[in-house]
């Protein structure tokens, strides 16, 4: 396809301008997000439920997680949808090597995020707070403890995938933008991936209160 | 016709004139078939619309008869009342395979990823869907859901029901992770689908097309998506925790380890309650389209029709309790299900009172598709209303787990979704394929698959009535006469569907060029595109002037060659 101003490269054929493009990826990127919060819905459902028939079980639970270490995540989760933010202005203002800086910022903050990650969750493999029938820990008084550990690992779980899933995206943005396929003109995937990314931060803004506050 | 009616002149730049017309095949020189590539390699890594619903097209249908032969080994075995050819275990094993490949395989995807791939953007005027690269990956993403699902036949298939309830679900030694990660998968397929269309919807529709002047088969597609993208989450969460229960033992619906099962259901019903829209609302659509244009009539109560299609999406998502009246629920919960149930009743019957209005004083012709959305009208009615008697608080539980509940989805989801598809299929086909099958043969045919499909499952409701218990291999004499009687009709039926399939694919090589415009119908695929269409659809993107059904006031032009 010929690259002039009236039909640059990036623009699809189907689509007729560069505002329609955009506003079809955006339109689609919230029904995805959309679609994610649905999926999280089921295990906030269930968290909803399975803490309303045990409170107390929830209350002695939370106390083996560590607020400070939870909390540690959710600042450094926070800056990151700061860093990519700042690499979706630096696009904006057509300094796309800027925009690197700040995406490789946003990568680093979701790896230390994942490191803390690893901390806790070594700890409780190595005493045996695990879900269901794994569970082994002794130090928790009530009659189903392991399902506070089930929730635990399964929503903390697929946050952790949903992250590592956003530092395999970023990581491609950072190549494509090494290409120089993003200016002021045209930074779609960047600006969707900043979507995907601030979802993945508000859950765990929720995550953590839920889980490390609840008593 | 009244004397206000106004000839309009179609874009005459869209269409083929005579000497772009291929002498030898009689279809137009460029059309999408021949000109996206040539080669399997072509096919495999379209972006085309068209051509991606041509891939689904196959695997879909492929799916569709292996579950058919799966229904036709259930019959056959309930033929006689002792065990005849499968003992217990592989008979529950047959019919979960039937249930799960009917809907997650094959009725699922059916309508929306054939017919709506194909036609959406044409009817839209848009060149294509909003995500090409999404719209191919969500084919892809089927073959995987659909090959992981292969896994459980193919080591010891699944004896669950297509449900999967806990705690069963949790304990049997067949194998159900291949069976659940596959349903898991394949629901990405359908978001992405879905994802696709309401974008396209949204931002692709030509100058002039302002939603009311929309198809009610893009209505239809619209409040589907919307479905497939808020449910389809629900169940790949659902279908995950029991994976996980199964795989690790987690609890989440074990009661022995403070679990709860009834929650399993919930969960699963959140979705496939609503998934049951997904399977209809195409269907819908695809109705509204036949019987305006068979009836060379403007649609009555267009945007009655347009919205039912919106509220039954809405309502779709309040009802899922009324699948467990038995299951324990509270008085006060089952009371407000079965209420909500009836509901349901009412946007449907909006678009049954409004289709058959639109007959009225029609000048009807009896193509091929038209005699589908006949029988759709009558069929679904039936299970429409069956479906409000079980809806009924004291009559589900005489009725819960029958064969009444049977004959009742079947008389909607076969009687309602699979003759609203192959009417569809009639009435797209030469705009697919740009080729006439047998008028002859299809009725033949569509006599065939009504009366067998009411032989097999009107049968039913008598036999759920007395009591039959679904799920059973076995049965009380009583009951063999009516059991053969349903036996015979789904011989007949499949016969039927066997007719149809040879009929459709003879068409496709020498069946004669239909024309742009056979059906004299208003809608763009019709009156902008060449049949086959050209790979980006149409030359010229075209202004919409009038609606989608204003046969007051333009007469179509009917369109034989090119």
């Amino acid at each position: 396809m010929a690259d002039s101003a009236a039909h640059p490269r990036w623009l699809q054929h189907h689509f007729t301008s560069a505002g329609q493009q955009r506003e079809s990826a955006k339109l689609g990127m919230w029904i995805f997000l959309v679609t994610e919060i649905l999926f999280f819905g089921g295990l906030f459902c269930a968290y909803a439920i399975y803490h309303a028939w045990n409170p107390d079980i929830f209350h002695e639970a939370h106390k083996a997680l560590d607020w400070r270490l939870g909390g540690l995540n959710t600042l450094v989760l926070i800056t990151s949808s700061l860093t990519m933010a700042l690499a979706i202005r630096s696009l904006q203002v057509n300094k796309a090597k800027l925009a690197n800086g700040y995406l490789w910022a946003t990568i680093l903050l979701a790896l230390t995020f994942m490191v803390i990650k690893y901390f806790e969750y070594a700890h409780k493999f190595h005493v045996g707070q695990l879900p269901g029938k794994y569970y082994t820990y002794t130090g928790i008084e009530g009659t189903s403890p392991h399902i506070f550990f089930s929730l635990y690992f399964m929503m903390t779980g697929l946050h952790g995938l949903h992250v590592m899933i956003g530092i395999g995206v970023i990581l491609w943005l950072i190549i494509r933008n090494r290409r120089g396929d993003f200016s002021n003109a045209y930074y779609n995937p960047v600006e969707m991936t900043g979507l995907y990314w601030h979802l993945v931060d508000l859950i765990w803004i929720y995550l953590f209160p839920l889980f490390y506050l609840v008593g | 016709m009244s004397n206000a009616a106004t000839h309009t002149e179609p874009l005459r730049s869209n269409l083929a004139v005579p000497d772009q017309i291929d002498e030898k095949t009689g279809l137009p020189r460029e059309n999408y078939i021949q000109d996206g590539g040539k080669g399997l390699k072509s096919w495999l890594l379209t972006m085309d619309h068209k051509r991606i619903a041509i891939l689904y097209l196959i695997t879909v249908v492929a799916a569709f008869f292996v579950g058919g032969i799966m229904a036709l080994l259930i019959r056959l075995e309930l033929f006689l009342p002792d065990e005849q050819f499968f003992n217990a275990d592989q008979y529950n094993q047959l019919f979960t395979l039937h249930g799960a490949i009917m809907i997650f395989l094959f009725i699922i995807p059916s309508i929306p990823a054939i017919l709506g791939n194909f036609v959406l953007p044409l009817q839209i005027g848009a060149k294509d869907v909003a995500f090409p690269k999404l719209n191919l990956a969500s084919w892809y993403v089927y073959m995987l859901g659909a090959g992981i699902t292969l896994i459980s036949i193919f080591t010891s298939a699944a004896d669950t029901g297509w449900t999967f309830y806990t705690p069963y679900s949790s304990s049997t030694s067949t194998s159900v992770i291949p069976m659940t990660m596959g349903v898991f998968v394949l629901g990405f397929s359908s978001i992405f689908t879905g994802l696709n269309f309401i974008v396209t919807v949204h931002k692709l529709r030509a100058p002039g097309l302002t939603w009311f002047k929309m198809p009610l088969m893009v209505w239809g597609l619209y409040a589907t998506a919307i479905i497939q993208v808020l449910a389809t989450p629900v169940l790949g969460i659902t279908v995950l925790l029991l994976t996980l229960e199964r795989a690790f033992g987690i609890g989440i619906f074990d009661p022995a380890m403070g679990g709860d099962p009834v929650l399993y259901q919930h969960f699963f019903w959140f979705y496939s309650h609503p998934a049951v829209y997904i399977m209809i609302l195409p269907g819908m659509g695809i109705m509204s389209d036949l019987i305006a244009t068979f009836s060379h009539r403007k649609i009555f109560g267009y945007k009655f029709v347009a919205f039912s299609s919106l509220a039954i999406a809405l309502v779709s998502f309040l009802v899922w309790g009324h699948h467990m009246f038995t299951s324990g629920q509270s008085e006060i919960a089952v009371m407000i299900f079965s209420f909500l149930t009836f509901m349901v009743g009412i946007p449907s019957a909006i678009k049954v009172f409004n289709w058959t209005t639109t007959l009225y004083k029609g000048s009807i012709s009896f193509a091929v598709p038209m005699l589908y959305a006949l029988g759709f009208l009558f069929l679904f009615t039936i299970g429409g209303l069956t479906g409000i008697v079980i809806g009924a608080l004291s009559l589900d539980i005489h009725l819960h787990d029958t064969y009444f509940i049977v004959a009742h989805f079947h008389y909607v989801m076969v009687g309602g979704t699979v003759m609203a598809l192959i009417g569809g299929l009639y009435y797209w086909w030469p705009k697919i394929w740009g080729r006439m099958y047998s008028r002859t043969l299809g009725v033949f045919a569509f006599l065939l698959v009504f009366v067998g499909f009411n032989m097999t499952f009107f049968t039913q409701f008598i036999l759920g009535a007395r009591g039959m218990p679904r799920r059973y291999f076995t049965y009380v004499e009583q009951f063999q006469p009516l059991h053969a009687f349903s036996s015979s009709g789904a011989m007949v039926m499949g016969l039927g569907f066997l007719l149809v399939a040879i009929n459709l694919w003879w068409a496709i090589k020498h069946g004669k060029p239909a024309g742009s415009n056979p059906w004299g119908a208003l809608t763009l695929e019709w009156t902008e595109c060449t049949s086959p269409p050209i790979p980006h659809n149409f030359k010229e993107t075209p202004k919409i002037e009038y609606g989608a059904y204003e046969y007051d006031r333009v007469i179509p032009t009917m369109e034989k060659q090119g």
